[in-house]
């Protein structure tokens, strides 16, 4: 009974499905044929412009990236150099600062120095200039008052003023010896 | 054991009135406009998927690409994602990184299009697999098998029918043998299988749907009894996981289908290289 359906089937006349239906065959093909077309116009060109713009944009990215990058390299180093100029720069200035201190103070020592010695010489000098002149002074006074004394104690007998010169310089040449003895046992 | 048993089955349900199977027949569905059917046939679902399949595929992929963004949308990412896929796996891996380019666009249109076709076999309402039918599977095949064929011939000359026919290293007196063996091969076998496998596969499964649903219907709305009715509901379980096996095989066939165009394209363009 089974063979009645088969048979059944079998009594379709297109029911070999080995065998094409040519106008349906013609449709996909057409159709195939129309979207190739399609896609070789348009889809593909824009998919493959996409990619490209893609991998440009990357690239160009990476690129810039590595530019600004050895550009930031560039800039360190420079400021870097600067850092180090500007270093030794200041410490030479210092160098230079404390020799020059150094030298100003030897200056204004030596000055002050020689400054002082200047004073004392001068000092010194005016000292026994006045010394010298208050001992000529003292000299003439002390001759004067030694005769005016002795002459008032021995009368009139040295009116001779020869003689009593003489008297007054040997007394004041012993007092100078005496003077000098003195000085040369202190 | 088991012809008597379904013998009897049929027997009953042929005398219930029963149970028509579906035929092949039914997979014609039919004609919508059948005015053109004095020329040999109408209008039918069919062309109607082949035409939709076209529109489809044209707006989907200018669609996702008309921004041309560099950073992609989800559109378009999927959308060159997929366009991707067959640029280097089924372009690139196979034609090798020299000739791929310009045969983007026609690997592209084959996958997708049998793609799109195959899986309109499991979209409700549309449940039309195009390529079930034999006349657009051997369309399709002779599309590529001339595309090869010329090829081969415009960069080999006349030469490219001996290096697809007589094959090196092999003893004269072999090729006596071999050489009719490698033509039937490369010439006649090769577009057949290209297209029946697309075909049987699609085929096959839209029978299974078929059978199936009208299988489940005939055992729960005209049979009495609880065992018929559950055993009808049991088929429409089992009709699940077949569905979702059955739309691995579509992608699966679309990318075969594509992959195998990629190697015969390349078999011309390196027919001396081997």
């Amino acid at each position: 009974m089974i063979s009645t359906a088969l048979i059944q089937a079998a009594d379709y006349e297109d029911a070999n499905p080995l065998v094409p239906n040519l106008w349906e065959a013609a449709v996909a093909g057409i159709g195939f044929v129309v979207l190739l077309f399609i896609v070789i116009k348009v889809i593909a060109p824009k998919f493959e412009q996409s990619y490209q713009n893609r991998v440009e944009a990357i690239e160009g990215g990476i690129n810039q990236a590595e530019e600004a990058k050895a550009e930031a390299a560039a800039l360190k180093s420079q400021y870097e150099q600067q850092l180090a100029d500007s270093r030794a720069e200041a410490s030479k200035l210092r160098e230079e600062a404390r020799a020059e201190a150094a030298q100003i103070v030897s200056e204004a020592q030596e000055k002050a120095a020689s400054e002082a010695s200047r004073i004392r010489e001068q000092a010194h000098a005016q000292i026994e200039a006045d010394r010298a002149a208050a001992a000529a002074q003292l000299k003439a006074d002390v001759g004067t008052l030694a005769t005016q004394l002795a002459s008032k104690v021995v009368g009139e007998a040295l009116e001779d003023d020869a003689r009593s010169q003489r008297v007054v310089d040997r007394f004041l040449a012993d007092l100078d010896a005496e003077q000098q003895t003195q000085g040369a046992a202190q | 054991m088991r012809g008597p048993a379904l013998s009897s089955l049929a027997l009953s349900a042929a005398e219930e009135g029963g149970f028509q199977p579906p035929t092949i027949s039914e997979t014609h569905l039919p004609e919508i406009f059948p005015w053109m059917a004095p020329w040999g046939t109408g209008f039918g679902k069919n062309m109607l998927m082949v035409i939709l399949a076209v529109l489809l595929i044209w707006w989907l992929f200018s669609f996702a690409i008309r921004k041309q963004a560099l950073v992609p949308s989800r559109g378009q990412f999927l959308a060159e994602g997929a366009y991707g896929f067959v640029r280097n796996t089924i372009g690139r891996d196979i034609l090798g990184d020299k000739h791929f380019k310009p045969w983007i666009p026609l690997l592209f249109t084959v996958f997708f299009f049998v793609l799109f076709n195959n899986l309109f076999g499991a979209i409700p309402f549309l449940q039309m697999p195009t390529f079930s039918h034999a006349g657009p599977a051997y369309a399709m095949a002779a599309i590529i098998w001339i595309t090869w064929v010329v090829l081969g011939f415009k960069l080999h000359g006349g030469k490219f029918m001996k290096l697809m026919t007589v094959p090196s290293g092999v003893p004269k007196p072999l090729l006596v043998i071999l050489t009719p063996l490698e033509f039937l091969s490369n010439f006649v076998i090769r577009p057949l299988t290209h297209s029946l496998r697309l075909m049987a596969v699609m085929l096959a499964g839209h029978i299974i749907v078929m059978l199936c649903g009208s299988g489940a219907e005939f055992l729960i709305t005209q049979q009495e009894g609880v065992a018929n009715t559950g055993l009808g509901i049991a088929i429409l379980l089992g009709s699940i996981p077949l569905y979702f096996l059955e739309l691995i095989m579509m992608v699966l066939q679309a990318f075969v289908f594509a992959l195998l165009t990629a190697i015969y394209i390349q078999g011309s363009i390196e027919a001396d290289a081997h």
